[in-house]
């Protein structure tokens, strides 16, 4: 209990994880909180390369990290970008108004 | 013990958080939620001795990647009660897959043990932290090892700063802008005229 080890902070990251899950399932609606979602995700999975780093004493893990950081960072940029473009020419971020690229 | 309650707090704070981002009734409060879980994702990280992925974390999410949420959010005027319709529907399936889910990432814990080869393919070992810093030992593999990833890095977040640049820049057709190359193309016969003008005539 109170020794922390590696399994404590993948029970917290697996808990994150379910949570970002979850939050694209009940906002399903809402473009901006699921890409909050996504990014609850990948906190997630940074938490588990972290964890697994410490505890293989392998610094790549956090070298990853940090790419995976970067790359979410850019991912949220383009993300909320295509979003204002949509909103600007719709006037909805609706998903279900998304369609006009539906053949 | 103090590591232990320093870690429950910590780890208890970010779940909370995490449910308050995806129940949050008004997305402001979302992305509020959001750089609290950030914080104490920092924490964490913290804890298992990444200092510099802590640091990184609060100044890219909290300083960046959140406020841009929030302008966005801010910035976009939507009816957000709209959007939240069908938020009860959704719960049992949503609960269902993320039941499913954590029974499965649980069921890999439960069953899960480091291989005894784990250790002789460890790709970059950690320094001796009393020697060396995190941010040091990470600058050590980060610019050598693997320069070229971190180049590749540099050229995601390029070509994602041009996207959003393009994606969102927009002419509008009503405001007057300067063009340098309409006044350096000007001449003088183009704007100036000179009349001879009678005594007492006027301009005709």
């Amino acid at each position: 209990m109170f020794a922390i080890g590696l399994s404590h902070y993948l029970t917290v990251a697996a808990a994150l994880f379910t949570l970002g899950i979850l939050g694209i399932f009940l906002n399903r609606k809402n473009v901006i909180v699921i890409l909050m979602s996504i990014e609850l995700m990948l906190l997630a999975v940074n938490l588990n390369l972290v964890a697994f780093s410490a505890h293989l004493h392998d610094l790549a893990g956090q070298v990853f990290s940090m790419f995976i950081l970067t790359v979410a960072a850019a991912e949220a940029a383009i993300g909320l970008a295509i979003v204002v473009v949509f909103f600007r020419n719709r006037g909805t971020i609706a998903v279900e108004d998304i369609n006009q690229m539906k053949g | 013990m103090i590591q232990a309650a320093v870690f429950y707090m910590f780890a208890i704070l970010a779940v909370l958080g995490g449910v308050a981002v995806i129940s949050a009734r008004n997305p402001v409060h979302s992305v509020l939620f959001l750089i609290f879980v950030f914080f104490n994702a920092a924490g964490l990280f913290l804890l298992l001795g990444a200092e510099f992925l802590a640091m990184v974390l609060v100044v890219v999410y909290v300083g960046a990647v959140a406020v841009l949420f929030l302008f966005v959010v801010m910035m976009l005027d939507i009816n957000f009660v709209e959007l939240r319709q069908g938020f009860l529907t959704y719960l049992p399936v949503g609960a269902a897959i993320g039941l499913v889910l954590l029974v499965e990432l649980a069921s890999v814990f439960a069953g899960w043990h480091v291989a005894p080869e784990a250790k002789d393919v460890i790709a970059a070992a950690t320094p001796d932290l009393m020697q060396v810093t995190n941010t040091e030992a990470l600058g050590q593999v980060i610019y050598t090892k693997y320069v070229y990833l971190f180049q590749a890095s540099g050229m995601i977040l390029l070509v994602a700063m041009v996207g959003a640049i393009m994606l969102t820049l927009r002419k509008r057709p009503q405001t007057k802008r300067q063009s340098v190359a309409a006044q350096l193309a000007r001449k003088k016969e183009d704007t100036l005229e000179i009349r001879k003008v009678g005594v007492g005539g006027g301009i005709g």
